[in-house]
């Protein structure tokens, strides 16, 4: 089975924030970690390689110093990592974000998709099921629990007031909460092993099937939203 | 894309099992206001199987029209059978702005939504409002009337944007529950009741529900209080809220408190007041040991009464508040425990 876990990295919040002066968010003058949610979310995918045996690939988009939040988790036990990094791509909202990541996904071989609910810089859960929509598969948000039950997953959706217990064919995308269970702790020998592995870097040139005027900041033009922070 | 063939105020009127969403009658309280600034009307989007009689009720709060789609692959919740029949009315009636309640199904439908009919989506608004954008005149770009500004703290509270979808059709927003506030309901009003049904072929996207298990829970849900006793990062620690618990029990209210207390692991996440946790507004609301972030003050600020009680005298909480008391928290609540028990007895 293949699992491909998208994380974030994300400003420490609790650090407060910088802009620049066009109101996006200026990240490389911040602390930041990994976004709580997708922690969670690279957790479950570690345990299904645990339980069922699976290949997990991070894949997380960002400037060329997000290669930090791969390297973690790659020594959390994390397979493979790609960063799809690139000048043209930034600025992006959760369009260009979802269309970019789903550039980069359709030259993966993947069962299950995994993202976090939702980062904790935008608060938004939209390019979790925008992936899904791009890549024409199943999306199960909000999930609380996962399991593998032949070619298809188990899932346990959270609503409000109730779950539903959810069956779906795979390839498919889960969005995981962050309830969904403990992360491990990195161990000195992960931490060693992940300095010693390649890191795939993917710019523009490598997205498949993605047309320019849905990325990065020209977006704002065609179809997405404009920011006026006041 | 032609902009202006887009006409009227689209509602999602969430229901679960056959009973309309209260987020789906404070979307339409809202969305009557923008549709008077715009001078269109509100029509509610009702999607389930057995729900048309539903439609009166949307009338009473506030819907001009009733697009009811009908099917049993709308039954309970899944994502695809419902985004499908969204999209579909979208591509049909060409709404100029739909909303979407930001609920469990709402923040899964919104997205998927918005990426089928390519339109961007606003995540979490407090605010709508008609206006022009850029906000200000910019010499040489030409301002654009009557747009929906879409407001929504975003940082983690930091800061407060207000977005604009300019240039393309519809306007979307997923909007908080409990921001908006409902119509009185019209007794006996009456909508346009429309059928339609885009046709449901089951695929690989159409996910199987093997089982629905509902919550039970005895705790006070604290969207539902009258008085809250809300705690922050400045309580200290978890053992610590017992000060606050006495403070409520003696009021008959209910503990919540901030997201650093949820990110701390203090308390769970279904107590937290805010953008990311839950907006209320009780009668009186004490914020204890609680600065007062944007993302923090977006949950609470509607609230009647709002009392702070903090060590820092310049914590934006005491903005917001009606009564503030600058001093130790661990000093000042049991003593206006006491004060209030002993005021109590004595009414007695």
């Amino acid at each position: 089975m293949k699992i491909v876990v998208c994380i974030k990295q994300v400003p420490d919040t609790k650090g407060g924030v910088k802009f620049n002066p066009d109101g996006t968010l200026d990240r490389g003058a911040m602390l930041t970690i990994m976004n709580p949610d997708d922690k969670a979310g690279l957790e479950a995918a570690l345990r299904l390689k645990d339980q069922y045996g699976a290949e997990v690939t991070v894949l997380t988009m960002g400037l060329p110093k997000a290669e930090e939040v791969l390297r973690e988790a790659m020594a959390l036990g994390a397979d493979k990592g790609i960063l799809v990094t690139d000048r043209v791509l930034g600025g992006a909202d959760t369009w260009a974000t979802s269309t970019t990541l789903a550039g980069a996904l359709r030259n993966i071989d993947y069962d299950l998709i995994i993202t976090g609910r939702q980062a904790i810089d935008g608060d938004t859960a939209q390019v979790g099921p925008q992936i899904s929509e791009h890549l024409n598969i199943p999306v199960i948000s909000y999930a609380q629990d996962i399991k593998i039950d032949g070619d298809s997953v188990i899932v346990e959706r959270q609503y409000e007031d109730r779950y539903h217990v959810v069956k779906a064919k795979m390839p498919c995308l889960i969005t995981a909460l962050s309830e969904l269970n403990e992360p491990r702790y990195m161990t000195p020998g992960g931490i060693f092993d992940a300095y010693k592995q390649e890191i795939t870097v993917w710019g523009r040139a490598d997205l498949k099937d993605v047309d320019d005027a849905n990325l990065g900041l020209k977006v704002h033009l065609p179809r997405s939203q404009k920011h006026l922070i006041r | 894309m032609n902009l202006e063939e887009y006409k009227g105020v689209y509602v999602f009127a969430q229901q679960v099992d056959n009973e309309i969403s209260s987020i789906a009658f404070e979307l339409l309280g809202k969305a009557k206001d923008l549709a008077k600034d715009l001078n269109t009307d509100v029509t509610a989007m009702l999607l389930g199987s057995g729900v048309k009689g539903l439609a009166d009720q949307l009338a009473e709060y506030g819907a001009d029209k009733v697009i009811v789609v009908d099917d049993p692959e709308l039954k309970d919740y899944r994502t695809e059978p419902y985004a499908h029949a969204l999209a579909s009315i979208i591509n049909k009636y060409k709404p100029e702005i739909v909303l979407v309640g930001a609920t469990a199904i709402g923040r899964d439908l919104g997205p998927r939504v918005s990426a089928r009919v390519a339109t961007g989506l606003t995540a979490d608004c407090t605010v709508l409002e008609i206006g022009d954008f850029p906000l200000q005149a910019i010499p040489g770009q030409e301002q654009l009337h009557n747009q929906l500004l879409m407001t929504r703290p975003a940082f983690g509270g930091n800061t407060i944007a207000t977005i604009a979808c300019p240039y393309n059709r519809p306007q979307m927003a997923t909007v908080r529950a409990g921001v908006m506030q409902k119509i009185e309901p019209i007794k006996g009003a009456k909508a346009v009741v429309e059928e339609f049904n885009p046709g449901f072929t089951p695929d690989n996207k159409y996910v199987e529900i093997l089982e629905v298990v509902k919550a039970v829970t005895d705790t006070v849900d604290i969207m539902d209080a009258k008085i809250l006793v809300s705690g922050g990062r400045g309580v200290g620690s978890p053992e610590n809220f017992k000060i606050l618990e006495d403070l409520a029990e003696v009021l008959g209210g209910t503990v919540s408190c901030s997201r650093a207390v949820v990110d701390a692991g203090w308390k769970p996440r279904d107590l937290q007041v805010g953008q990311t946790g839950k907006t209320v507004r009780p009668n009186v609301y004490f914020a204890i040991g609680i600065s007062g972030a944007i993302q923090h003050v977006a949950g609470m600020e509607e609230s009647d009464i709002i009392i702070a009680i903090n060590k820092d005298e310049d914590a934006p909480i005491f903005d917001v508040a009606d009564y503030g008391i600058v001093g130790d928290l661990n000093k000042i609540v049991p003593k206006l425990t006491e004060s209030l028990k002993a005021a109590i007895a004595a009414a007695k």
